[in-house]
């Protein structure tokens, strides 16, 4: 009988650390499982081997920062029928959308003698600001039972689960104590998409946002309970200003607080 | 006169984004080039009035693959900075979760990105279908270090327990201890390894090369010791400026790291291994000998059976340091921050990752530097495939490619990591 064509899977690059990749290759038990349900087409990272498109999964890592990503990355949308971006850098810029509050030029000049063989964005943009994306993975790095859960519900054709609560919903689930309102620790929790599991405050430590802002959050509020807590200013512009720092909610929350 | 090219336009099987070209006219090699073209990252720009405490956290984004070195040179320059010494049992955690890391990073590296090259597949999956049994060891293998990573850090990619002075929390005795028997069950699948990569299909090809390292007075290296060469260089982590610059050059995509006045080097498991054969615990010396290794390696396709050596070394590094845990009162050493300088190498999986910060009175980075292990290798790797391909002018088109590609792959290059790597056009004649 003849086998059904396996869907063909694709994972693409664009400006990051490779973490969110990876996850799928931390994926020791599963891997092989995912690998004979999809056919790895086009995955750099792990093979030389490389499958002509369209393909039907594409996961694209990484933003956007330099002119011939910005034409790239339309290629890859016309090559991919489902496209999910995984992490905060192709989700929101990541790490990197730090230069998009400052003068790229003078970036340059700090980190390279010769500034003018650079050739760079003077920002560092989302995926979804470029092309239309079906689904959005969040995360610095993406959680990978939750890169899993996507891949599961591509392979049948169903919604991801991916809830779009805090943080602390997490910690109530983990049983974990609040370390905001046991220690007075300053914690991003309140404002913070889930998925992770909420790890820090199970580490005795405060949030730091790396997932990215929660459905409507609200984050004038948790200001005031952080400067109640002790922080300054400067304090609350550096915590929204971290791996997420060009999501829109984070943003405008980092610059009401500069001077 | 025939005249070949080879090109390579993205390479598979290596972190972050990189191509190479090479160009032969006739009898001889006219041009090598590892090209770079992973967009520029801007590290060294962010830290800039940043929190002395913010470091770990956002090095550790330069790289998914070894976050932990970054987060590990970042804390010892700010504690050498603020000059804190953390030991005892905090020590000896960094130490295990190095060990994971290492474990982690050089599996990866040994069964999914490196084999397949010798045994002729395009990937780990393919080498899966003829041997899920090796496959299967390998990914056990990789998962017992990422365990480490996860319990001791959060999760295994930029984990979150790490700190300036120590850990946020610390775990108890009774949170390590199920570790043991999966570590047990480690250090016999590494030393599986070590004989499994040892039978592989090896080029003959020696080269002269300028080992560097960190060397400590009785321990293999992590985090600490001095800077060392088989070539006479012995030098506080302090100097590292004094004897190492970067090169920008135009005709590459990078930044160069050189020893002045400009003699490639190289680093990661070859250099350690053979300045360090002597600190390597009996049981991974024993299985290096028995592999066939001298106490000094000069073949860089051989450095899978090294890398499997190291592997060992830790799996056996991690079960003394948990056996003898006991947990510590607390699980940081205080810090008082202040004007200063502070610098710091470690052993990154792929070689010596060096940091040095300049912080001001309220503790705020004013300057960061930092060099990773892959442009510290570039010119090496280009030097290799000089010599690589000379000798094989004669071998097909393909089998010369995937040759070259693999002479790439022996240094595991992490592109990504190389955070001053530029974006050039490729050159064209
Ligand atoms: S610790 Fe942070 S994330 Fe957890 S409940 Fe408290 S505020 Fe929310
Ligand atoms: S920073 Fe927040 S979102 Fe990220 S791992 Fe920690 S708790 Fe989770």
């Amino acid at each position: 009988m003849a086998q059904r064509a396996k869907p063909k899977l694709a994972v693409w690059k664009f400006s990051s650390c490779d973490g969110c990749q990876l996850s799928l290759l931390d994926c020791e038990d599963e891997l092989l499982e995912v690998a004979g349900e999809l056919d790895i087409a086009n995955f750099p990272e792990a093979s030389r081997a490389v499958v002509k498109g369209p393909y039907d999964l594409s996961l694209v890592e990484g933003s956007i920062t330099t002119p011939h990503d910005a034409e790239r990355i339309h290629q890859v949308r016309r090559a991919s029928k489902f496209l999910v971006t995984i992490g905060a850098c192709a989700t929101a810029g990541g790490i990197q959308a730090l230069r998009n509050f400052s003068d790229i030029r003078k970036f340059t000049s700090i980190v390279y003698a010769t500034p003018e063989y650079i050739e760079t964005l003077s920002k560092s943009t989302a995926i979804s600001e470029h092309i239309p994306v079906d689904f959005e993975l969040r995360g610095c790095p993406i959680n990978k039972r939750q890169l899993l859960e996507v891949i599961s519900a591509f392979l049948n054709q169903r919604k991801p689960n991916t809830p779009a609560h805090s943080v602390c919903i997490e910690c109530k689930l983990r049983g974990t104590v609040c370390v905001m309102v046991a220690h007075g620790t300053p914690c991003l929790g309140p404002v913070t998409h889930a998925g992770c599991g909420a790890i820090c405050p199970a580490y005795e430590r405060g949030c730091y946002g790396c997932f990215g802002p929660m459905e409507s959050p609200n984050t004038k509020s948790l200001s005031t309970q952080w400067v109640r807590l002790g922080a300054r200013e400067s304090d609350l512009v550096h915590a929204f200003r971290g791996f997420n720092a060009y999501a829109d909610p984070f943003r405008k929350e980092s610059e009401a607080h500069e001077k | 006169m025939k005249s070949r090219t080879i090109k390579v336009d993205y390479l598979a099987r290596v972190e972050g984004e990189g191509a190479l070209l090479v160009k032969i006219k006739g009898n001889t090699l006219a041009d090598v080039k590892l090209k770079i073209f992973e967009p520029p990252r801007f590290f060294e720009a962010f830290l800039r009035g940043r929190r002395y405490s913010e470091a770990p956290d956002i090095t550790a984004r330069i790289c998914g693959i070894c976050p932990i070195a970054y987060q590990m040179s970042a804390v010892h320059a700010m504690e050498d900075a603020f000059d804190v010494q953390v030991q005892g049992p905090l020590r000896e955690l960094r130490r295990l979760l190095y060990c994971g890391e290492w474990i982690e990073s050089h599996t990866l590296h040994v069964y999914m990105l490196h084999a397949p090259d010798f045994l002729g597949f395009q990937d780990a999956i393919q080498l899966a279908r003829e041997h899920p049994a090796v496959v299967q060891r390998g990914l056990k293998l990789k998962k017992s270090g990422n365990e480490i990573v996860t319990l001791l850090g959060g999760r295994e990619i930029h984990p979150v327990n790490v700190r300036v002075g120590g850990f946020y929390r610390v775990p108890t005795r009774k949170e390590l201890e199920p570790l043991l028997e999966q570590m047990k069950w480690a250090r016999d699948a590494a030393l599986e390894t070590v004989r499994w990569s040892a039978q592989l299909p090896f080029p003959e090809f020696e080269q002269d090369y300028t080992f560097v390292s960190l060397r400590h007075p009785d321990e293999y290296p992590f985090n600490e010791g001095r800077l060392v060469s088989n070539r006479g260089l012995d030098i506080s982590v302090h100097d590292y400026d004094d004897y190492f610059t970067e090169e920008q050059v135009a005709h590459s995509n990078a930044l160069h790291s050189v020893l002045k006045p400009g003699t490639p080097y190289f680093v990661g498991p070859l250099a350690r291994y053979s300045l360090n054969f002597d600190r390597l615990s009996p049981v991974a010396q024993e299985a290096a000998r028995s592999a066939g290794l001298g106490s000094e390696c000069r073949n860089p396709f051989k450095s899978i059976i090294v890398r499997s050596v190291e592997i060992l070394q830790a799996c056996d590094e991690a079960i003394r340091i948990i056996e003898g845990y006991q947990r510590p009162d607390r699980p940081d050493v205080p810090i008082q921050p202040g004007a200063a300088r502070g610098y710091a190498c470690t052993e990154a999986p792929r070689g010596t990752l060096y940091h040095r910060y300049r912080i001001d009175e309220s503790g705020t980075i004013r300057e960061a530097k930092i060099v990773p292990p892959t442009s510290q290798n570039q010119k090496t790797i280009e030097q290799d495939l000089r010599h690589f391909v000379a000798g094989h002018l004669d071998d097909s088109q393909d089998e010369l490619r995937w040759r070259c590609e693999q002479a790439i792959r022996n240094y595991d290059p992490c592109i990504s990591c190389a955070t001053h790597f530029l974006k050039l056009d490729i050159e064209r004649e």
